[in-house]
This record gives structure tokens, sequence and C-alpha cells, in this order.
């Protein structure tokens, strides 16, 4: 018998008898005997430890991708994460607590996650940050729920620069919403939003409550927030940006151009790539929007004797409260990443965070320099300025030079077509979809990889 | 009789100083972080990014040294209740030990360092392993698919609403309402608002369970499905659970199951034979995922055969069955969802494959993945045994509580109960002005976690009570000698303004809610 249950047999045998119970099976006298599953679950006897962990093991050997030096991201990325901050994000304090529902022993989890908001609300340029949601899709999906309600109106127009994989949510759920999704296709590798206020996109479409756009798109590219402020002004519409929060420590913040919602994506705060998961879904908002705010709130308050304290806050909104008219059904976030990501910000500091967005601009520049000097592969959004991450156009179809890089040694990047379909989307044509590769470039790559990574790629394509 | 584990009196929490802010520890100039040699040239800002979209100064952050850093987020964590530190029976949320192994487990490179993005041809580990979960969670559910992409329980609701709508609309029905229980949790009513249908609120009976009349009278072609958690939350087994699934059924609808209380039953009855085609599990409380002072959970969704063309896709599927394979979905053609390439000859093979009529994406990739291998651990250790073990005890230690408590607090539902028990204080309330709120602070004084209070909101004064199948004889004596002197303290000169002071042992004291909601401080820049 190998478990982690403390009972003695002797101790079972009294506390039936303490029940006037003869046996464990009428523990069960409620459920009907019709319905008892006969002879036990359909699955193996229990293993020890040791030989479920040399199990476990065997599945992670049976992976490669692991072993490859990444250039992948569409908003996962290999950052740094330091031995200090998965030893303090690792604390079993944090790990194995529950939801802060009793703020007297929860003040650990509490201030670190109000830590958490005060960084990430820094970070998007306004005054408030939740205390996380699923991931970046989550964050969006939230953020347009928001958004519809306060200006009363169900059309969200949304830039095809969004991660595709975030709009495929948000097209999910509007089936139960009822939002009317309207795609804003690229150009050139940006927005092409409608010329003129009153024009429409796409047939009969109404004028739009929500205006969503990336910034740096999924491409990598860096849209023009002005005039996506303006056109939201010109229809009395929330703006959305979706932003990629280390770009976000070089870039001008969507707050300043007049955001009134920034998501995204926290992985990149001190949280492994985990084959696509717990991520972090990032959301702030403006103070005008924060009673329709989805999910946790920590704020500072204070206690009997007056010392200060945190606290779970505005909880009218949430579910457990207002139930069917709550602004989210969102319970379990993510709080053990927006933990991660404060002690993560908390080593990289302000000077540390500026350095890493920094460099992964320059590794991406780096590489986009090099790599248009391999015979066919041309930049898929031409001249348009790219921060962190950057398309390519390839010979040979993406996945194909994909897997011939994988033989080696690189994750060469995202086939786009793995993200849009194979019919592509607003953002790339079919074509350009079979043929494009998204790569990504951070602070960790040294230029040795980087010339091999070219090396490789002129390889692959040729064949 | 040895000591009690799970009593965590003995906690050094040092000091009554409050913690500063890592923006109070701050010292312009100070860092911790370095970052690794690149040699890659160093471009200047001005050279990389066109002026318009440049930051005119960097972000503020916190500027302190790693020695400050450790000592910051150790301290806090001293502030801070988990399972490691002691007993935690917070009725609904099934505060069990996470084993260690698991971390062991979550932090292997093999499964950590992986991209979600990487070819299938490297990720054969990752998708064997969601299958051999996939399979596991279908055998305890009695169900025959499941989507491992939501990424916590109210995820899998609103999945499961969706499941529901695609399925309705396939069959060209409009059905706009959904059946709840006066005693769901408050995430079952959101999810159904959120899926585009309206509530229809079922009352309990005088046993605590549905009332069928109720019911019966609710039901007709307009309403697409009934929401359940059973046993329900008020720790009771739905004993007319078949009937329910008859009635519903009948007119059309369809079950789902809240799997927030799946650990009573395990290996005992399965939401399939009961007659559910939608269940939703809580890996973090059944599978003993740690919580993670919040999330993060994982709540899979496992549907009956008619469902599962409707599954969120791509998902991850065994290869080289052919046409009409177990799984029911064609092979991806595009980058994820690409047919794995050949491995070695021999080998099982694993690719993606997106069902015929799937509701589409619930996840930026593929779910909470690490928190799948953590409990695909628990799982192997235990195996349909162990599982079956693990709902034993956790019975077992509820109704234990449940007898020896009754003397001091009401018990509503005076009857066996499952896994966890509501208790009452309300006539303590009426007898001495002390409130399940009260009780719960001086429980904290007692060095265990309060249980869950006022929920189920069908009782006055709750109290839930979910010791969990991984504490001891011992704890649960101390846990209930520490109820019973609540109580009897409660009733003695002075008792009312005791249970007030209390928590007075902890790093604060009560803490002022209502200014915290009146004068917003959400975070350190809105301080006044």
């Amino acid at each position: 018998m190998a478990d982690y249950l403390p009972h003695t047999e002797t101790e079972v045998g009294a506390m039936l008898a303490f029940l006037g119970l003869g046996s464990a099976e009428e523990l069960f006298a409620a459920v009907p005997a019709a319905l008892r599953l006969a002879g036990g679950l359909a699955m193996a006897p229990g293993e020890p430890e040791p030989d479920v962990l040399a199990h476990m093991e065997s599945l992670a050997d049976a992976n490669r991708a692991h072993r490859l030096v990444c250039f992948a991201g569409a908003g996962a990325y290999d950052h740094e994460v330091p031995p200090v901050v998965r030893a303090l994000a690792g604390r079993s304090e944090f790990v194995t607590a529950y939801t802060p529902y009793q703020p007297e022993v929860a003040q650990g989890v509490l201030q670190a996650v109000f830590e958490f908001q005060t960084m990430a609300a820094r970070l998007a340029g306004l005054p408030v940050a939740n205390a996380s949601l699923y991931d970046g899709a989550s964050a969006l999906v939230e953020a347009v729920n928001l958004g519809t309600t306060a200006a009363g109106r169900q059309t969200v127009w949304v830039s095809a620069g969004v991660h595709p994989h975030w709009r495929h949510c948000l097209a999910t759920f509007s089936r139960g919403s009822g939002h009317q999704v309207v795609e804003v296709p690229l150009e050139g590798g940006v927005t092409r939003w409608p010329d003129e206020p009153g024009e429409p996109v796409g047939p009969g479409a109404e004028p739009p409550g929500v205006l969503v756009v990336g910034y740096p798109n999924y491409l990598g590219c860096l849209e023009d927030l002005d005039a996506a402020r303006r056109l939201a002004d010109a229809h009395g519409a929330l703006m959305v940006v979706a932003a990629d929060p280390v770009a976000a420590g070089i870039l001008r913040s969507p707050g300043d151009a007049g955001a009134d919602v920034v998501v995204g994506e926290g992985q990149p705060f001190g949280t492994a790539l985990g084959f696509g998961g717990p991520y972090l879904g990032l959301f702030c908002c403006t103070l005008a929007q924060v009673r329709r705010l989805p999910g946790r709130l920590v704020g500072e308050t204070v206690d009997v004797q007056g010392r200060r304290a945190y606290v779970t806050t505005l909880r009218a909104r949430e579910q457990d409260i207002r139930r069917e008219r709550a602004t989210s059904n969102v319970c379990t976030n993510q709080t053990l990443m927006a933990v991660t990501a404060a002690v993560q910000l908390g080593w990289l500091g302000t000077a540390g965070l500026a350095e890493v967005a920094l460099r992964c601009a320059r590794g991406t520049r780096y590489l986009r320099e090099a790599v248009v000097a391999v015979d066919g592969v041309e930049l898929l959004t031409g001249d348009a300025p790219v921060v962190r991450e950057l398309a390519l156009r390839t010979p040979v179809p993406a996945a194909t030079v994909v897997e011939r890089m994988a033989t080696e040694g690189y994750l060469a990047g995202v086939a786009l077509d793995a993200l849009t379909g194979a019919d592509g989307d607003g953002s790339v044509t079919a074509d350009d979809a079979a043929h494009g590769l998204l790569v990504a470039v951070t602070e960790r790559r040294t230029r040795a990889e980087l010339d091999g990574y070219v090396a490789a790629l002129d390889k692959a394509v040729r064949s | 009789m040895s000591a009690a584990g799970g009593r965590a009196l003995s906690a050094p929490l040092m000091g009554r100083d409050g913690e500063p802010t890592l923006f109070e520890l701050s010292e312009p100039g100070r860092s911790s972080w370095q970052l690794r040699t690149t040699g890659v040239p160093d471009w200047s800002e001005d050279e990389l990014i066109p002026s318009g979209h440049r930051r005119t100064g960097p972000v503020p952050l916190a500027e302190v040294s790693e020695r400050d850093l450790v000592a910051h987020f150790t301290r806090l964590s001293h502030r801070q209740f988990s399972v490691d530190l002691g007993a935690y029976p917070l009725g609904s949320c099934t505060m069990k030990y996470n084993p260690k192994v698991c971390d062991t487990v979550a932090a292997l490179p093999g499964l950590a360092g992986v991209h979600p993005a990487a070819p299938a041809s490297t990720v054969q580990g990752w998708l064997a392993l969601v299958v051999e979960l996939e399979e596991a969670l279908c055998a305890v559910t009695g169900m025959a698919a499941a989507t491992f992409q939501p990424a916590a329980g109210a995820a899998g609701e609103l999945t499961g609403l969706l499941l529901m709508r695609a399925y309705h609309e396939s069959r060209r029905e409009t059905r706009r309402r959904v059946l709840i229980p006066d005693s769901a949790h408050g995430t079952n009513p959101a999810s159904v608002t959120l899926g585009g249908f309206q509530v229809t609120t079922v009352p309990s009976d005088a046993r605590g369970c549905v009332d069928m009349e109720a019911l019966r009278a609710a039901l007709d072609t307009d309403v697409a499905g009934i929401m359940l958690t059973n046993p329900n939350t008020l720790g009771l087994f739905e004993e007319d659970i078949a009937a329910i699934a008859d009635a519903v059924h009948e007119v059309g609808g369809l079950l789902y199951y809240d799997g927030a209380n799946l650990n009573a039953i395990l290996g005992v009855v399965r939401p399939g034979d009961m007659g559910f085609d939608i269940v939703h599990l809580n890996l973090h409380k059944t599978f003993a995922t740690p919580h993670g002072g919040g999330g993060p959970g994982a709540g899979p969704v496992a549907v009956s055969e008619r469902l599962v063309d409707f599954l969120p896709g791509p998902r991850p599927v065994r290869l080289g069955t052919g046409e009409g394979s177990p799984e029911g979905g064609r092979p991806d053609g595009a980058g994820e969802g690409r047919p794995a390439h050949a491995g070695p000859p021999g080998a099982a093979r694993y690719g993606w494959a997106t069902p015929a009529r799937s509701i589409g994406r619930v996840h930026s990739w593929h779910g909470n993945a690490l928190v799948l291998a953590r409990a695909l651990t628990y799982i192997r250790v235990h195996g349909g045994d162990g599982l079956r073990r693990v709902a034993e005890r956790a019975v077992l230690n509820a109704n234990w509580l449940r007898v020896r408590l009754a003397g001091s607090y009401d018990v509503p539902f005076d009857r066996p109960c499952m896994h966890e028990v509501v208790l009452a204080a309300a006539s303590l309330k009426r007898r001495t002005g002390v409130r399940a709120l009260d009780v719960a602070k001086r429980l904290l004084e007692e060095g265990f976690h309060a249980p869950t209070v006022y929920f189920p909101l069908v009782v006055d004064e709750a109290l839930m009570v979910e010791p969990t199948e991984t504490e001891s004889l011992q704890t649960l004596e101390a846990l209930a000698t520490a109820f019973e002197r609540i109580a009897a303290e409660a009733d003695e000169e002075g008792g009312l303004e005791a249970a007030h002071a209390a928590p007075r042992t902890t790093p604060v004291g009560r803490v002022d809610e209502a200014r915290a909601a009146r004068t917003l401080v959400p975070t350190y820049d809105a301080r006044p």
C-alpha cells in the first residue's frame, strides 16, 4: 500500500466503531447500490513513488523540444529564470496555500499579490491591475466582456495582429456571450484600420463598442496606438491593448496612449515554458472600470489595531456573491504565477527589466540583419520595425524548416500556419501562413547561437 | 495517543511588525539581476526603436539586492498559512496534502522546459502524458474523452456549457435555461450567464437535496441542462440522482457534473453511471495539485460519447488507429496539429487532432500542463485501489467530525455525510452572540485554518468543514477539541468579547474590509 494516508488499520476500525459502522462500504450507504461501481476502478493498482517518478522521467525524456536552442515565442518565451526566483516562488507556504479567504493568516500571499499588482499596473501605465487571470487569451476575453458591458454595444473590432489563439478563444466564448467579433486585417505587418471612422469593416458591421490592438502585435510589429485611440474615440469605444510585458520595458506604455484596458501574457516573468501552462493572464484597467474588473483584486487596508494589512476587495463583483450577475465567473486564478512575477520583477528591478527588453531588441536586430543573407529567406513584414520577434518567409514550408532545424539542435520558431490554421487569416494569406516562420530572440540567446541558427537555416531551406 | 500533526501552534511567526513592501526596501542604484554574456552588439535604444514608440524613462520597479529580495519574500512566506504548515479544513476546497514528488516531476526539464508550439515530433512524451491522464480520468468518471484546456473549475464549467450549447444547436434546438440548485457554488450561475443561458434556481428540500417536485415543475423543452455537484455543497449525496437524470434527459436536457466534490466518490460511483453527460474535475482539489494561494488549478472536462465531437481542439491523441479512431477526431493539417513524424520503430506515436464539430479553443495553448503532470503522478501512486481508499478516508474523517461535534454545533442535516460536513453556529449565535465568522477567527488562534463560512447560502451561519483524508485521527481530535473549546468559551462570561477580539496571535488582527472597498488602494502608488 503506497499512499499518503495517515490512518492505521486500528484507527480506521475505531473510527468506524465510533460511527456505529461495520465496514468502510457502509460509509457510502447514501449511494444507491445500483449505481455503485462493482469491482473497483479499471485502473492499475498504486505504485511506489520511486517507480512513478521513473515513469514520469521516461515521459520527460521522450520529449526533445527542451534540448533544442529555443527561438520559438508567440507568447511563450525562453527568458532567464534565476535560481533565486525559483527558490522563492517555490516556497511551500506560497505553493500549498488556498485562496486568501482568511486574510489574517494570508498576509504573505496578499502582500505579494499587492506588489505584483503595483508592478503590473506600472508596466501598463494604468492605475489598476487584478490578481491575475488564466493566461493571455482569458485576459483578452475578459477585457472584451468588460468593454462591451461598459460601452453597451456587442460589436468588437479585433486587429488580426492579436495572437491567433487569443482570437480563437474570443470566437469560442463569443458564442455564449453574443459578441459580434469583426477581424480587422493587417497590411504590411500592421492593422489597416478603416480610413474614415464611419467606414464599415466587413459587410453590415455595427460601430464597435470595443477595439483591440496588439503592441507589439503577434508578428512583432509596432502598431500605431494613437490612431487606434482616435478611432476608438470616434466610435465611443473602449480601447483594449494586448501588450507584450517584456517589450513594455522599452516601449511607450499603452496607458500613456490612452488604453482603457491592457492585457498580456505574463509567462515571461519567471514562469517555465511548461508546455503552455500554467501561465499568467495580466489584466490592467482605468479607475473608471474598476467595478467591472474580472477576478480578484487585493487592496490595502488596516487591521483592528491600525496596522497595515491587505485583503481581497470590491468582492461584490465576484461570482460567489453576485452569482449570475457577476462580472466574471473566474474563481481560482493563477496566483502563484503572479507571486512568481512579483519575485522576478523584484529581481530584475528598474534597470534589469529595461536591460532584458533592450537585449531582446538587440538580438532580434542581429538576427534580422543576418537572416536576410540566407538565400530565399525574406522578412515577411518588410521594413516594419520589430522589437523582440520577427516573421520570416522561407522558400520551403516553415513547418519543414522547423522539423529540419530540430535535427540540428534548434527550435527554429513557430510556423505561422500552426497558429492561424492552413487557410491563414486576416494577418497572413494561406501562402504566407505556410511559409511564415515566427522567430523570437530573448536575452538568453548568444551571438554564437544566433550565428549557428542562421547557418542551420541556410541548410534547412536549401534541400 | 500521539500528538496532532496538523496543529500549527508551534510555528514561529516572528515579531509583531508588518513587512515593508518591496518598494520601501528599494534603494536607487541597487540591483540583483545578472544576465548571461551574449556577445551580441550593444546597439542603443535609439538605434533599435523608432522614437515615437520609445518609453520616456524606464518602468519604475523596486531596486533591491538579492539578499533583501530573499529576506522579503521569505518573511512574507512566514506570514502565510499553508497545507504544509497545518490542517486546512476549508470546506469545498479539498485542501489535502500535496505530495512533494509532484514538485519534482513538475520541475523536470523534460517537462518544464518544453515550448508549447514545438512540433509534435519533439513533444511525444508530453502528448503521451496527457493521453494517459485522459484515460485515467475517463476511468474515474465513466466518460469517453476529455479536454485539458480549461485552466480551472470555472473555465471547465463555461467550456461544458458551450459544449451543451453546441450539442443542442447541432440538433437545431434553441434552449435558453439551465437549472441550478440553490446550494450550488457561485461559479455555476456566473458561468451559465457567460454561456448565454438563463439561470433557473431549484430549491433544496428538507433533506438538503434537490427538491424533486420543484425540479419536475421547472423542466420543459427550454431547459438545456442542469448543473449538479454530487455530493452537493452540503456534503450530501443526491440519492435521487438516477431519477433526476431520467427527468432531465426526458425533456432532452443534459446533465453537467461539477467535480468540486469528486473526492468523496472516487472508485465508489462514477458520474457517468449516475447519468451525467459532462464532467469537470478540479485537479487542484481531488488530485492534490497545490493551489498556489489561489491558483493555478486545472479544470479538465470529460464528456460522454455523444459530446466527444464538440470538444475543444486540438487534442493530444494516439495516432495510427486510422479512420474511426476511438478519439474521434481528424488529424490536424497544420503546425501543432500536424501528424507526428515517424519516430523509432515500435514507439507509441502521438499527435494532435481537432474534433469534427469542435467548439474551438478555450486556452492560449493546451491548458495548465504542469498541473496535469502532477495529477498523473498522484494518480499513479494511488492507483485504482488507492483512489478508492482516498474517498473512504475522506468520508470517514468528515463523519467522525460530524458525530463528535454534534453536541457543540448545529448539524442542519444530521445524517451521514460524504467528504465534508456542514455545521452551523446558529444556535451558538442565538445563545451567545458568537457567529460563524467568530468561530473561524478563533480557530486561527487554535492553530488551524478556518472552515468555509457562510456557504452554502441555504444554511444560516454555516461552517463547512472538510478535513480531507490526509489528516490523522490525532489531528481530528485536536481540531474537534478546539471547536468544542470555542463553543464552551462562548458561553462563559466575556465570551462574546473574547470571540470578537480573535484572532490575536496572527500576523494581523481582523482587517477592515469595508475600508478597503471604500478607500480603494489597489497598488502601492494609490496609497494616500
